[in-house]
């Protein structure tokens, strides 16, 4: 009953056993204590359990653990390099994009996908990529410029 | 530079940013076990029986409780009282941990299931089988009065809590309406919303046997008072056994205030079992019994004399409480709601009748503004109401209302009819700016002119709110069971670094940033050298937790008073070092200084020196460290202007939020970043409650949209940029001059949205839509359907 899985996770390679039924977001909070991707709904509606899957935002609430083998995930945990903070958590203290703190992680990883694809967001298109994630606490202002500022500084970096 | 009034950034943030904030669900301990809840799938029925003899036999099922098993146990209790016009105690019925033998909404809990692992905890849940006699229900608190409605509970015949009344003599106000040379009417219902907190309820109850303590995890602004509750009313077990953790919480909005079945299932259980458990809402529980807010039912009048100066004013409310009164319940549709009816207005005579009804729904309690919201929302509609029906103007018809300025220093607090005293306010000041930001006079050039296939609309708020919840002796007389003080200890370590123990709880406020810098901005030391503790009963001696914008006020003037002691020790080492008279020195920059000298002794060798008594004032205790308790003198009263502007599209009836400026006076301010940010998210909840949010339960008690795939949560895209700015007109009566800024958003937008939307329909003979304004309502309304 028991499905043996690899997956790797922020660089690091896990080999595990586990129950087929077992979601994505339980695999990383419970068999490897990342308990940074956050469980806010039963819906894959809110996005706190946003993660990236080979590059690509997912919600890690809306896939199986066994789906997952063999492929790359990188959770809030691994967004920092070298402890240097990616630009988007900097952003997201620079403009105050976070209050409870909760959301947090899926915004930043589906802000970083966006960024990926489209390093010049208007506020408008911002504002889409954001459909898919609840923040009950700023009324998403902030974290609109947030992402703006990282967009900035990434762009910056880049030039 | 002063840190005070400055937008430092914030130093709880590294921990959220990098995913290591620890909430309630994030902890392990080992031997942890997990509960999972069976609830009810009818709002009213009657439980023939539980079968639970298939899923006790399941894999890693460790232990099932049923209703019968915990009937000897009390429920949670209520912690406000109010009594019936007539004087008669409110009628108070249990609320079990688990429900025996009438499930009275959707989702009480029957059952709980702890197994070795969530995924088998909620197999068994599964494998329960509960057998239901459905019953009728009733769910409209108006509904419920009436005669033959269905019972909530079988010794209430009339399913009432209790009556309650506020203001001038009823027969005055009466008059006053009969007499009025126009009266504006609204019958409406403030729709009942869900807070939906982004983290989910969570608690881990933890007995330890060789010491005979017990620990509750808990996602919870309040910490203390839920210990309190636990111990003292629902278990008996004893305070200074129990330790209560508030840890990252994420967001509370009200919801987590409050004492829940949960927490004192966990705790009695693990006991019984000799493990900890371990039990997450799901987000469908979540919308199920995370206590809900709103839901009046009104009807208010608005008389005006010919000149348009308001002569009374008369609001009658049916609020629904639920099936269950929730901790503070019984306060929102009272002292919450009639209190805040006087508005920023001189209106001579006002009454405000309220029944608090039973329903066959989840509890109601407090969500961000708690009554304050419900009491804004028919003034300030009842205002703009008025001005379509007189073609006055909506500014002016406030401007010609407004009480004058008053700063409660050389010119007293206003005292209103509704038993409040104002403690200072400059309401003209924040209309004006907020006139000022809009452009008033283009935009009115610019609806005349609009031609396109849209209608266009301006609303406006004028908003007061009490907070800074509150003087002890009065919010007794006023049915508390509570006092609403706060505590703070100040901890002087011998190196200088401070340790502040404060009994107001952070949830994502900021409190470890706010606070850092009125105290290090004191003793002139850098934020770095201090570390604000909260949210564990263990530390922290005591506290009411956070709710009611009261943080800063309340908790953070008690930080003020520790702070003080202090000073004054720290004044007395400091002259004794300096060989010198505690009068002749003056501190600042961190050092004492003696007047006129260049003598001076720094907070770090005054603190050291305390703790190394050696060359030390006679009779003094070694020691800088000191608590403090902190009663305010009065509630607080943030005020201020909200205007929306909308777009509808004729075509679609969609509405479209254009733009939104919000001027709010929260008093002083110490970091104006954190003070913004909690004015933004105030303005999208209620905001969402204009145009999006509102729960729909079915006549028998179904509630249709609980989950996130039906319940309309505002997104990123449902807002422009917010326009907001402040004035300051600081608090009298507290060491900060600081108001409260945590409900102010939500306070002043929801009727500032639905006047706007008004505004923009005024051609359509129509005074009100019913919140939320979707689409379709408002596609109805321009083609003659409503």
């Amino acid at each position: 009953m028991h499905a043996k899985i690899s997956v790797t996770v922020n660089g690091k390679v896990y080999e595990r056993t586990v129950e087929p039924r077992t979601l994505l977001v339980y695999f990383l909070r419970e068999e490897l204590s990342l308990t940074g991707t956050h469980i806010g709904c039963d819906t894959s509606s809110c996005g706190a359990c946003t993660v990236h899957l080979d590059g690509k935002a997912l919600k890690s609430c809306t896939m199986l653990a066994v789906q997952a083998d063999g492929c790359q995930v990188t959770t809030i945990e691994g967004m920092a390099q070298n402890g240097e903070m990616h630009p988007l958590q900097t952003g997201f203290h620079e403009e105050h994009g976070l209050q409870c703190g909760f959301c947090t992680p899926g915004m930043i990883m589906v802000a970083a996908d966006l960024l990926e694809n489209n390093p010049d967001p208007s506020e408008h298109e911002i504002r889409e990529a954001l459909e898919g994630n609840f923040c009950r606490c700023t009324g998403y202002h902030n974290i609109v410029r947030s992402i703006q500022h990282a967009a900035k500084r990434m762009q910056t970096a880049t030039a | 530079m002063t840190l005070i009034g400055s937008s430092v950034k914030r130093v709880e943030d590294k921990r959220f940013l990098t995913g290591k904030g620890q909430y309630t669900d994030d902890i392990k301990i080992p031997g942890m076990t997990y509960a999972c809840f069976v609830r009810s799938p009818h709002a009213h029925a009657k439980i023939n029986g539980v079968d639970t003899s298939r899923a006790e036999s399941m894999p890693g099922v460790v232990k099932i409780y049923t209703g019968a098993d915990v009937a000897e146990l009390n429920g949670v209790p209520t912690g406000w009282q109010v009594n019936f016009i007539n004087g008669e105690t409110m009628k108070e019925p249990k609320h079990p941990l688990l429900v025996a033998d009438k499930v009275k909404h959707l989702g009480d809990a029957v059952a709980m299931v702890i197994a070795d692992s969530y995924a088998e905890a909620k197999d068994a849940v599964d494998a329960i089988v509960v057998d239901y006699e459905p019953l009728p229900a009733v769910v409209n608190p108006k509904d419920a009065a009436a005669e033959g409605a269905p019972k909530v509970h079988d010794d209430l015949p009339d399913n009432m809590c209790f009556d309650w009344q506020l203001g001038n003599e009823k027969a005055d106000v009466d008059q006053a309406i009969a007499n009025a040379h126009h009266v504006t009417k609204l019958e409406f219902i403030n729709q009942r919303v869900v807070p939906n907190a982004m983290e989910p309820r969570s608690a881990i109850g933890h007995y330890e046997d060789q010491n005979e303590k017990y620990t509750l995890y808990t996602s919870t602004q309040n910490p203390h008072l839920v210990r309190l509750l636990l111990c003292a009313f629902v278990l008996g077990i004893p305070e200074h056994k129990v330790r209560v953790v508030a840890p990252d919480v994420g967001g509370g909005f009200g919801s987590k205030i409050f004492h829940y079945t949960e927490e004192a299932l966990v705790i009695w259980a693990s006991k019984e079992i000799g493990r900890p458990i371990k039990w997450t809402a799901e987000r469908r529980e979540s919308f199920l019994t995370d206590a809900h807010g709103r839901d009046h039912v009104t009807t208010a009048e608005l008389g005006l004399d010919a000149e348009g100066n308001f002569t009374a004013l008369r609001v009658k409310t049916h609020a629904n409480l639920g099936a269950y009164l929730s901790t503070f319940a019984p306060a929102v549709p009272t002292y919450l709601h009639g209190t805040l009816l006087q508005g920023l207005y001189t209106t001579p005579l006002i009454h405000v009748h309220v029944d608090a009804m039973f329903t066959h729904t989840n509890a109601v309690d407090a969500y961000r503004g708690a009554g304050r919201p419900e009491a804004t929302y028919l003034l300030e509609r009842l205002i703009d109401t008025a001005a379509l029906e007189t073609g006055m103007d909506p500014v002016e018809l406030r401007r010609k209302n407004f009480i004058d300025a008053f700063d409660g220093v050389d010119q007293p607090g206003y005292q209103t009819q509704v038993a409040l005293q104002y403690d200072s306010g400059d309401y003209h000041k924040v209309l004006d700016r907020a006139l000022e930001m809009v452009g008033y006079e283009e935009f009115r050039k610019e609806q005349a002119a609009l031609d396109n296939g849209k209608l266009i609309g301006i609303g406006f708020s004028t908003y007061i709110e009490a907070c800074g919840i509150a003087p002890s002796a009065v919010v007794g007389a006023l049915g508390a069971r509570a006092g609403l003080f706060e505590s703070a200890q100040v901890r002087v370590q011998p190196t200088g670094k401070v340790s502040v123990y404060s009994g107001s709880h952070s949830h994502g406020q900021g409190h470890e940033t706010t606070f850092a810098q009125i105290v290090a901005d004191r003793f002139g030391i850098p934020m770095e050298d201090v570390e604000i503790v909260h949210g564990d009963s263990e530390a922290v001696a005591f506290g009411m937790g956070t709710y009611g914008s009261r943080s800063l006020a309340v908790g953070g003037s008690a930080i003020v008073k520790s702070m003080d002691k202090v000073m004054e020790k720290g004044t007395k080492i400091a002259a004794h070092l300096l060989e010198a008279n505690p009068d002749d020195l003056e501190f600042g920059e961190g050092k004492w200084t003696v007047k006129g000298t260049d003598k001076s002794v720094g907070f770090g060798d005054v603190s050291l020196t305390a703790y190394v008594p050696h060359n030390y004032p006679e009779g003094l205790e070694p020691g800088l460290d000191f608590s403090s308790f902190y009663d305010p003198a009065n509630f607080t009263y943030p005020f201020g202007a909200h205007v929306a502007i909308v777009e509808i599209d004729k075509e679609t009836g969609k509405v479209t939020l254009k733009r939104f400026i919000a001027v709010d006076d929260v008093g002083n301010v110490i970091n104006p970043m954190i003070v913004d940010g909690q004015i933004h998210g105030g303005l999208a909840q209620g905001i969402g409650q204009a145009l999006h949010e509102g729960t729909i339960y079915s006549e028998d008690g179904q509630l249709i949209n609980g989950t996130y795939m039906d319940y309309v949560m505002p997104r990123a895209d449902d807002f422009p940029m917010f326009e907001i700015d402040r004035t300051v007109t600081p608090c009298p009566h507290n060491p900060l001059g600081v108001k409260g800024a945590g409900e102010a958003g939500c306070i002043g937008s929801t009727p500032a949205v639905v006047n706007a939307v008004m505004d923009a329909l005024k051609g359509y003979g129509i005074h009100d839509v019913e919140m939320p304004v979707t689409s379709e309502k408002v596609w109805n309304v321009i083609h003659g359907n409503s």
